[in-house]
């Protein structure tokens, strides 16, 4: 097996009027491990989207290993030893780790003869850099895990040019240190030849040989990664534009507004317990949880909704109990933001305007809905969150993600705030959306509200927080004020080996 | 009938009576679970079942060949199948609602072209007597076990061996778990779905022929029972398993034995509950199998009751 190189000329995508990619020539030289910068929407997605034959370009060419290649789908770059790694998985849960690999060949014989597949599978693991049980199903792995198997999925294809997109988004510190070095040394014997799309410097700095950076559809520089400074990287990503900086942290720190105490919860699957004790938010701070998905996030947020039932436990707000009911969390004041807002705390198929009236609809009026405040309300906070909309009365649905998490937060911020929880804010989200976001969270924390953020990502936890806690295997296993966390033993205690 | 013997037989007449009663639910159980097992669900195999009952029958009858019923309600399921297949790959269409259609047409079209079936006998498809060794005729009764049975012991572990070990089998889990990555893969998800409907139509429809060419063995509009709704509550009960689907068939056959046979041996109070057992059954196996917090292990992902 030894790398291909890849190289595109002149690479030029239009999609109606809109140009998504123009002009765009990069080179990767077998061996070598190249990473794409660039905002969301800057044209990584369609470029090698273009590479890999999903898209046609309207101008430009290819060369694979110094020949012209034309590439008019998938299957025709699969046949030339490109794979990509997708964004999301592709693996099939239900079906374990062998059966993935194996359904995904061109060839598989009609009726499967395990025994010899799992001795050429065994054979096949052993010269890996990475192992996996062959035999487990693929939704009891870890996200690192799945995001291996990918991997391993495509060189037991026998591609030798990978793309991988944001291959570390769902993994920890740790996890993605291992992953990335295994595909370096890939890279450096000669194997393969490796495209990645990042937002993380850091991962460029330590493992990327050369880099591309691309905004607005163009290739604006790039070169040595030797030769560039984060900053340097970070002013070809975002041109001349201003971020939002968050707002510096002011104001004391109040009393408890949220206390958990003895609550236990079945998990998900139903086999695995969450317990969470003596965790406890104040007022005019920040609390964040981290931790790699399915850890109990996602289930410590649906407790504290009223999603899932606790079997024991006492949630007390203000010091009263608290049993997640709509009124209750009006008198208090309490706001959530949960993951994929469009699915949680939207109606996809209503309004801009109605789903912002969801906090206030029935406060507003009385029996009859008083549509014109409602209107009135949501034009305002769609000027003030600045939510691009063509008019408040298209279906959220037809939103950008960034716009349906301004509009969500938006009707959650609006008027007093107490106590804010809050999932993922920033998953999937641009740079200019994500630091608004985070000083809109800024700015409710400085007005004394109690913050608790769960997030998998790591640096927002990191610059957002004042006390970080984490959780694994459905427990509050760390926890520390940010100033005097180290992102070492956090990442330890996310993997579950500290 | 001689008591003591009477209360004795009662396992045995309801192993047997299980038997006999498990087998339509056992081929519309398999056809369903391989119809959900590549994502979608068909409702309407109760009206399948039907009218391979009443298509099994009549061409029995015409051509004195109860085998050629068979085959006859399997064409009829198969096609009844295709047609929910197809529809169901149209853009925004409900295999729910789609089902519950398929489930009226296939009634009314069954009693509309069998009404001349009602009267006239056809052949009895043949049983095999496994109760040689004994004297006693009700042990040779309720060892009587039709081929139909065996064959679908056979189909259930077949299946089970193909969706484990064949291409056809890997690509149909595939396609129910995960569209997105069947479509990576350049599968072609409605494609196998219909396919698998339309197979699965085609058991739905034996499970008919069944019923009306050996027990209760006679067509007539009452002849189903909402077996080919419970069979659908099996399914999830079974876990989509096949061979967890044969026992599933056994349990609710036997369920539906014990209001006859109790009634055999001369118990007669409360003789409508027993009647019923099926469906508390069904009921009872739903709520159990149910949970508001937890996600159901085995499930196919794309399966639009589960999402």
């Amino acid at each position: 097996m030894t790398a291909i190189g890849v190289e595109t000329l002149g690479m030029t995508m239009r999609f109606g009027a809109f140009t998504a990619l123009d002009n765009c020539s990069i080179k990767i030289a077998p061996g070598s491990f190249h990473a794409l910068l660039g905002e969301n929407g800057a044209g990584k997605s369609t470029l090698v989207k273009c590479m890999m034959g999903f898209y046609q370009a309207t101008a430009g060419q290819m060369l694979v290993d110094g020949r012209e290649a034309r590439i008019t789908d998938p299957k025709a770059a699969h046949a030339r030893g490109l794979g990509m790694v997708y964004q999301h998985f592709t693996l099939v849960p239900s079906l374990t780790v062998a059966e993935n690999l194996v359904i995904s060949r061109e060839d598989v014989p009609n009726v499967i003869d395990w025994r010899a597949e799992r001795l050429e599978l065994q054979a096949f693991m052993a010269g890996m850099p990475f192992q996996l049980p062959l035999d487990q199903p693929v939704r009891t792995l870890a996200a690192g895990e799945k995001q291996k198997l990918e991997i391993l999925k495509q060189l037991y294809l026998g591609r030798r040019f990978l793309i991988l997109d944001e291959p570390t988004s769902v993994l920890t510190p740790d996890e993605a240190d291992e992953v990335l070095s295994h595909m370096r040394r890939l890279c450096q014997e000669g194997a393969i030849s490796v495209l990645m799309i990042t937002h993380k410097f850091r991962e460029v700095t330590a493992y990327a040989d050369e880099v591309s950076v691309l905004r607005r559809g163009k290739l604006v520089g790039g070169g040595k990664v030797a030769d560039l400074s984060h900053d340097d990287m970070a002013a070809l990503m975002m041109g001349d534009a201003q971020l939002a900086r968050p707002a510096d942290r002011s104001g004391t720190r109040g009393a408890p507004v949220l206390e958990l105490d003895g609550i236990r919860a079945v998990d998900r699957t139903g086999l695995k317990d969450i317990e969470v004790d003596g965790l406890r938010v104040h007022a005019g701070e920040i609390v964040g949880v981290a931790g790699i998905s399915g850890n109990g996030q996602s289930e410590l947020m649906e407790i504290l909704t009223g999603q899932r039932p606790c079997q024991s436990g006492e949630i007390r707000v203000n010091g009263r109990a608290y049993t997640a009911s709509r009124t209750e969390a009006q008198s208090h004041n309490i706001r959530f933001l949960p993951e994929e807002p469009l699915f949680n705390a939207c109606a996809p198929r209503m309004s801009v305007s109605d789903n912002i009236g969801f906090r206030s609809f029935d406060t507003d009026g009385g029996f009859w809905l008083s549509r014109r405040k409602m209107r009135a309300r949501a034009e305002t906070l769609v000027r003030q969150f600045k939510v691009k909309t063509t008019t408040i009365d298209a279906p959220i649905s037809a939103l950008s993600g960034g716009n349906v998490q301004r509009a969500v937060l938006a009707r959650e911020l609006s008027g007093e705030v107490d106590l804010l929880i809050i999932s993922n804010p920033c998953f999937g989200l641009d740079f200019s959306a994500v630091s608004e976001i985070r000083a809109r969270i800024m700015t409710a924390r400085n007005e004394g509200a109690a913050v608790l953020i769960m997030s998998e990502d790591l640096d927002e936890i990191m610059e957002l927080t004042d006390r970080v806690l984490v959780m694994s295997e459905g427990r509050v296993t760390y926890e520390a004020t940010t100033a005097e966390a180290d992102i070492a033993s956090i990442g330890h205690h996310m993997g579950g080996h500290a | 009938m001689d008591t003591e013997l009477g209360y004795s037989i009662i396992p045995l007449a309801i192993l047997g009576g299980a038997i006999r009663v498990s087998t339509p639910f056992l081929f519309v159980s398999l056809g369903e679970a391989l119809t959900e097992r590549s994502g979608r669900i068909n409702l309407g195999l109760e009206g399948t079942l039907v009218f391979g009952a009443m298509s099994g029958y009549a061409v029995a009858y015409l051509t004195n060949s109860p085998w050629l019923g068979v085959g006859a309600a399997m064409i009829c399921g198969a096609l009844f199948g295709l047609i929910h297949g197809v529809i169901c790959s149209l853009p925004r269409v409900n295999d729910i609602a789609v089902g519950i259609a398929m489930m009226i047409l296939g009634m009314g079209l069954a009693f509309y072209f069998g009404k001349p079936y009602v009267q006239p006998v056809a052949p009895d498809l043949p049983a095999i007597g496994f109760g040689w060794w004994s004297d006693i005729p009700q042990v040779r009764a309720a060892l009587e076990v039709n081929v139909l049975f065996l064959i679908g012991a056979v189909l259930a572990v077949v299946l089970w061996w193909m969706l484990r070990s064949t291409r056809i089998g890997l690509i149909l889990r595939v396609v129910g778990d995960s569209t997105d990555a069947a479509r990576a893969m350049g599968l072609r998800p409605a494609v196998v779905r219909t396919c698998a409907t339309a197979v699965g139509g085609a058991f739905a429809g034996v499970g008919g022929a069944y019923l009306s060419l050996y027990y209760p063995g006679s067509w007539n509009e009452g002849i189903s029972s909402g077996q080919g709704l419970m069979a659908v509550a099996l399914v999830i009960f079974a876990r989509w398993n096949p061979l967890a689907c044969f026992g599933a068939a056994l349990l609710f056959g036997g369920a539906g034995a014990l209001g006859p046979v109790l009634q055999s041996v001369g118990i007669s109070e409360g003789y409508y509950l027993f009647f019923a057992a099926p469906y508390v059954l069904t009921l009872g196996v739903l709520i159990a199998t149910s949970s508001p917090t937890r996600a159901m292990t085995g499930a196919p992902g794309e399966l639009s009751i589960t999402k």
